[in-house]
């Protein structure tokens, strides 16, 4: 059984209630990048996802009960991914560098920009035909 | 004499072991998702064809999975509370219902993969989907992983055994539901 003596003082309503916080945030998420506003997107999708990832690891996990070291195992994981990203999107994000080059890439996304090649599909969510073409790289 | 030590119910650290080691399986379980993760934001924000790809994928089941998720966390969470109070049966009663979460999150994956791969949008079409269906199929094997292991802990704790066991597994679904809510918005919702 858990020592967690303070989970005691938790009744069932408590939560139930963040779980209507977290419906709540998800509707908020679902609705907000319809607006198809470039930082609203950023601000409603991945800014609610990090609320929400935080009340599951606090509300149901009780992250913040267990011991400071387990805290900062997981937080070094989480620098260990920036850390990843860091290291490899320079070279992963870009087209060409010092003494290299990636001309499919290139090529692909003249082509892009171009008009010749697309992967959204007709009319509602699910794609067709082009889906099968050729990613830029 | 004595009963023999359980290594899962014994105290090393400060923290029961069994709960050391499934927030260490957790840690670990960061790096991997987060590779994937991390490698899908580089390429997503590299090429600009990827949004194309991404409108692709229907933002409704993303939607109703995360619900599905969000709320066999609830069970899951009330299943610890259950097994707090020694109510063996409630917990049992409760994790069944997470399980049936985990099932029906399978079964609408199962329905939109179908769609998905009928329509050749698969796991060769190109990059964008080959990341797709890893980063997502992952997913459904830590699911899969969780439902079985659950079904496990829930006939235990129907005959009021291991009911420690409860909170362990009920710690990696909270996990495996934290991960979907970074995959909803990068899968479903930036388009």
């Amino acid at each position: 059984m858990s020592d967690h003596a303070d989970h005691a003082d938790h009744g069932d309503q408590h939560y139930i209630k963040i779980w209507g916080y977290l419906v709540a945030l998800l509707t908020i998420s679902f609705v907000g990048p319809m607006a198809e506003i470039q930082w609203l997107t950023l601000v409603t999708a991945f800014g609610i996802a990090v609320v929400k990832a935080y009340l599951v690891a606090v509300h149901f996990m009780h992250i913040n009960l267990t011991p400071r070291f387990v805290i900062y195992t997981v937080t070094t994981t989480l620098v260990f991914m920036l850390l990843f990203f860091a290291g490899t999107a320079p070279d992963v994000m870009k087209a060409e560098g010092t003494n290299w080059v990636k001309p499919a890439w290139i090529e692909a996304d003249r082509a892009y920009a171009a008009g010749e090649v697309g992967g959204r599909a007709h009319g509602a969510g699910h794609g067709e035909d082009h889906a099968e073409e050729e990613a830029p790289h | 004499m004595s009963a023999t030590p359980i290594a899962t119910t014994r105290s090393a650290a400060g923290i029961p072991t069994a709960r050391l080691a499934v927030w260490w399986i957790i840690a670990s379980e960061i790096v991997i998702f987060g590779g994937v993760l991390g490698s899908y934001i580089m390429h997503r924000l590299a090429h600009g064809i990827w949004a194309d790809y991404a409108a692709n994928t229907n933002p409704w089941i993303g939607l109703l999975n995360t619900f599905i998720l969000l709320t066999s966390s609830l069970a899951a969470v009330l299943a610890h509370q259950a097994a707090e109070r020694g109510d063996g049966a409630r917990a049992a009663n409760l994790l069944y219902a997470t399980c049936g979460g985990g099932f029906a999150f399978l079964c609408v994956k199962a329905f939109e993969w179908n769609y998905e791969i009928s329509h050749g949008m698969t796991i060769t079409a190109n990059t964008f989907w080959s990341f797709y269906y890893t980063a997502a199929g992952i997913h459904a094997a830590h699911v899969i992983a969780g439902v079985i292991i659950m079904l496990f802990t829930a006939s235990w704790a129907k005959r009021n055994e291991h009911l420690h066991r409860v909170e362990i597994i009920g710690i990696y679904w909270h996990f495996v539901d934290v991960v979907w809510i970074f995959l909803f918005p990068l899968l479903y919702i930036a388009k």
